[in-house]
């Protein structure tokens, strides 16, 4: 399979200084990849160029070959999910979060179906973080972008979130994690890609 | 004859500096360091009443053509003050500009069409007057408040874009917020109008000599006229705000995006 997402060349500014600058490389479409590097790096600001939270000042990103954005930005944010590090959970309940395919998407996160009816306030970190995985996935991704989605959870949470990650990208998803913990990445990622440093 | 109009003198302003002076001696007694204030506060109400006041007799006296300037220059003026109120919003000014000029030029206009006031600068600056600093006041807090709200909510405004939602949908409970908070105050004023306060439009008339069944009518128009004024700049400041903090491609744009945690 070939690439999903290239760098080329890219630079981000920051206030003063640039965040990223003359950042290149490729993502493949298979399996699990890692962006690792040290806190501050710009790790997150890549993976925010991917679903274009945010474009670069130079440089371009691509994806399946193509400039992100030669795409209907609406139509790539739905193709390419994004979950962040804290869970961000809407008002009202799982199943409004999640949508019509909420029994299926709770067991595929593994989270209980019967939570569909409770309040997505009242849940735990941990089945926040799982919901909104199944949230994403409810728009039928291609690829999946995590920004240290274990860094706000302890730690049985955290090896149920990495189990699953690791199952989604045994589907077929293409899952690019980003994530300052190298035990996590050498474990779960197919191949690392090293951001800074 | 037991109205005002046309007796107070001169003289008699100066004798009302007496309160101003009482002030400023309990400042001074109270160490509150406002005396300055005070003194600026008094020179300025004084040339500025009186410059409006020698305009506005010229206006009145037959050059009613100059009206729509008079009103030009108050809504420039307004959007100088709200547009700096809300300069952390790219484009304030340009927002504040057409907030304000379209609650002025809406509700005036509706006033006017329907002959509920006649068309003549008596009417107008006065009227246009009070829309205008009332749009002024609702124009800063809508641009100040979705500014800050979204923001502080940017996790939660970009797991909705991330969704794949435009950024009107993504910001849509901020933005209803922020159009609430610009319109309440006008709101609770007409809620408590007599009970709390005399308004300054009728109690000018009520100074004025005129009977208290025809300033409460006045009154009840421009109450209604400043909730449809503050309606109308609501909407349009909440709209044009959001369309400023978010790129065309529903990106938060990025002085709203990185401040400080």
């Amino acid at each position: 399979m070939g690439d999903r997402f290239e760098y080329r060349n890219v630079r981000v500014d920051g206030d003063s200084a640039p965040i990223i600058e003359g950042f290149s490389a490729r993502i493949p479409a298979d399996g699990l990849t890692a962006m690792v590097g040290a806190s501050g790096a710009g790790k997150t600001t890549l993976l925010r160029l991917l679903n274009r939270l945010d474009d670069p000042d130079s440089g371009t990103v691509l994806l399946d070959g193509r400039d992100v954005r030669s795409y209907d930005v609406l139509d790539l944010r739905r193709r390419v999910q994004f979950v962040g590090q804290v869970p961000v959970t809407f008002p009202g309940t799982v199943a409004a979060n999640v949508g019509p395919e909420v029994d299926m998407l709770l067991a595929r996160v593994g989270l209980d179906p019967e939570l569909a009816d409770r309040d997505a306030d009242r849940l735990s970190v941990g089945e926040a973080q799982r919901m909104c995985l199944a949230r994403a996935l409810a728009r039928h991704p291609e690829c999946l972008l995590l920004d240290e989605p274990t860094s706000a959870l302890d730690s049985s949470s955290k090896a149920g979130i990495e189990a699953l990650v690791r199952m989604l990208a045994d589907d077929g998803l293409t899952v690019v994690l980003v994530t300052h913990d190298p035990r996590q990445a050498s474990e779960l990622a197919d191949r690392t890609v090293t951001v800074g440093g | 004859m037991n109205d005002l109009s046309g007796r107070i003198s001169w003289a008699d302003v100066a004798l009302a500096l007496l309160l101003v002076i009482v002030a400023m001696v309990i400042s001074r007694v109270r160490r509150t360091g406002l005396e300055s204030d005070i003194a600026v506060a008094s020179v300025r109400a004084f040339a500025q009443l009186l410059a409006v006041g020698f305009v506005l007799d010229f206006v009145f006296d037959g050059k009613a053509a100059l009206t729509p300037v008079v009103l030009a220059v108050m809504v420039g003026t307004a959007t100088l003050t709200s547009g700096r109120r809300g300069k952390r919003v790219p484009g304030a000014y340009l927002v504040a500009a057409i907030s304000i000029s379209a609650a002025a030029g809406g509700t005036l206009g509706v006033l006017l069409l329907l002959r509920i006031v006649p068309a003549v600068p008596r009417a107008a600056i006065p009227l246009g007057s009070m829309i205008i600093s009332n749009a002024m006041n609702t124009t800063s807090l809508v641009m100040g408040r979705l500014r800050d709200d979204l923001a502080a909510h940017r996790r939660e405004v970009e797991a909705h874009l991330s969704l794949g939602q435009t950024s009107t949908e993504a910001a849509a409970s901020w933005h209803r917020r922020a159009v609430r908070s610009g319109m309440l105050p006008i709101i609770d004023q007409t809620k408590v109008v007599g009970l709390v306060a005399l308004p300054g439009a009728m109690t000018g008339m009520l100074l004025a000599g005129a009977s208290a069944s025809s300033a409460i009518r006045l009154q009840m128009v421009v109450m209604y006229m400043l909730v449809g004024g503050g309606a109308f700049a609501a909407l349009v400041a909440g709209r044009l705000t959001t369309s400023r903090l978010f790129t065309a491609d529903h990106q938060l744009i990025r002085s709203v995006r990185r401040v400080a945690d």
